[in-house]
């Protein structure tokens, strides 16, 4: 067998996914203009694929910190903190991200990514047990393989299932930990945080939150889920993105845990990796003061999720179960909704196709996400013509008439 | 009197029966997914079913290793075994 044979069946499905007229998995965006609008294939096209939530991609207080940290500190760190240094910037992120969320200490990574494989991997050792939700992000899951734990999946948002699971571990020596998400990122959804952290309690169990989709998102100060469903003496430690509601890249992890900062000399993740560059770090600075600063943009984004989803749930589309800024349509079969996304493509309007085996329950998914910035228009443009689209193909059947209350 | 290990594989063959590809039977040999129609996702989902059934956890660790229905009635019944 030669190298890329293994390959053959990806590339068959790869090549049937294209075979619509246009690559889902390799959308070139030409121009941004606008967090809400970029030039595709020379056509003005709405954003609706991003997790763009607050819309702070074109912040001009981040574009300006951005700037003024490439002209002072130049375009890159060139290597590790560990190996080459920290730059005064990584350290006041970490005290504002601390700070911010209320923990005693922050270390920040250079992808959500990594703070996930980082801190899950080292955390849990050889004769601990990492407890996580069936529809953790494959950042999750690759954490799991690359560290030395015994990994154990629970029913999705099942509480229950995890206190079975957690049953059945009584008596062993392992450290156990649980790993969740406050939003999933494919279906919207949220976890049963207050009744996870129940469970927690009741066996002795650490818990690990994934806020990526949540910051800005949830809670009334925007921390995410921990803070909506108020269960923060529970929560042990706290992971997120930058490259979401903060509009840039990077990840982190916050905790109280006394002996957190040993993390810095122990997690390879973080070790081996060249740090985020400065005009990274102040732009994200910038960011978390505009999201503190104006809670607005949270009120702006749950209305618009309130057109989209209700929208949408009126002329007759299954969405997931859950109201939130990933508004999940659930189609009959992968065929349809390539066909509809490369439908909705052309018609200037870019979603996310999502497809198994990266979707739960084997669903195909045309993911929108929802962003403060959009405006009405946009959001009724993109109920219609997804509604007009779902007709034509048949997926719908009657011709909904489009009402916006 | 069958075992419990003979039980086990028992169970797990009639769980096994409706991903069948072709009339020939469930043995400790049939490879789970050359020879019957499960993916690597359908797998996965085929160990929670296992778990409910059998009221275990399977460690994610050990799903590699199962390759037929033999490994995957050894891993199910060592589990059983230990609990």
């Amino acid at each position: 067998m030669s190298l890329f044979d293994r390959f053959k069946p990806l590339i068959r499905s790869h090549a049937s996914v294209k075979s619509c007229g246009a690559d889902p998995f390799g959308i070139r965006m030409d121009r941004v203009l606008s967090p809400t609008e970029a030039m595709i294939g020379g056509r003005r096209t709405i954003l609706a694929g991003t997790n763009n939530y607050l819309g702070l991609t074109f912040d001009a207080d981040s574009i300006d910190a951005a700037h003024a940290a490439l002209a002072a500190f130049g375009t890159g760190t060139t290597g590790s903190r560990i190996a080459n240094g920290s730059y005064a910037g990584h350290t006041d992120l970490e005290r504002g991200l601390a700070e911010f969320y209320g923990y005693d200490h922050a270390m920040v990574f250079t992808t959500g990514y990594q703070a996930n494989l980082g801190i899950i991997s080292t955390l849990a050792g050889p004769q601990d047990y990492l407890i996580i939700d069936a529809d953790c992000h494959a950042s999750i899951y690759d954490a799991c393989r690359l560290g030395s734990a015994t990994v154990i999946r629970f029913k999705h948002n099942d509480a229950r299932d995890l206190d079975k699971r957690l049953q059945r571990l009584a008596g062993t020596d392992g450290n156990k930990i649980i790993i969740v998400e406050g939003i999933y990122s494919m279906l919207g959804d949220q976890a049963p945080l207050a009744e996870i952290a129940a469970v927690k309690r009741k066996h002795g169990a650490y818990l690990v939150v994934d806020e990526a989709h949540s910051m800005g998102v949830l809670g009334a100060t925007g921390r995410g889920l921990v803070e909506e469903a108020d269960v923060q003496s529970d929560v042990d430690f706290v992971v997120g993105t930058f490259s979401k509601s903060l509009g840039a890249i990077g990840g982190f992890c916050v905790s109280s845990h006394p002996d957190f900062d040993v993390l810095r000399v122990a997690c390879r993740p973080y070790m081996f990796t060249a740090s985020l560059p400065p005009s990274i770090v102040a732009s994200v600075l910038a960011a978390l003061k505009v999201m503190r600063a104006r809670p607005e943009l949270r009120t702006k984004l749950w209305t618009n999720v309130d057109t989209l989803y209700d929208g949408l749930a009126r002329n007759g589309f299954e969405l997931g179960v859950q109201k939130g800024p990933v508004v999940a349509v659930h189609l009959p079969s992968p065929e349809q909704a390539i066909e509809m996304w490369h439908a909705l493509l052309e018609a200037g309007i870019y979603v996310n196709l999502a497809l198994p085996p990266a979707t739960p329950n084997n669903s195909a998914l045309l993911r929108c996400s929802v962003c403060a910035a959009h405006s009405r228009e946009q959001l009724e443009t993109i109920t219609e013509t997804l509604t007009e689209i779902a007709f034509n193909t048949g997926l719908l059947e009657t011709p909904a008439k489009v009402a916006f209350g | 009197m069958a075992s419990v290990r003979d039980e086990t594989f028992n169970e797990i063959s009639r769980m096994l029966d409706s991903y069948r590809k072709s009339a020939a039977p469930i043995t400790t040999e049939t490879d789970i997914t050359r020879d019957l129609n499960l993916d690597s996702l359908a797998v996965m989902d085929l160990m929670m079913e296992l778990e409910e059934k059998f009221d275990i956890s399977i460690p994610l660790n050990l799903v590699p290793e199962i390759q037929t229905v033999g490994d995957l009635t050894a891993t199910i019944q060592k589990i059983r075994e230990d609990a």
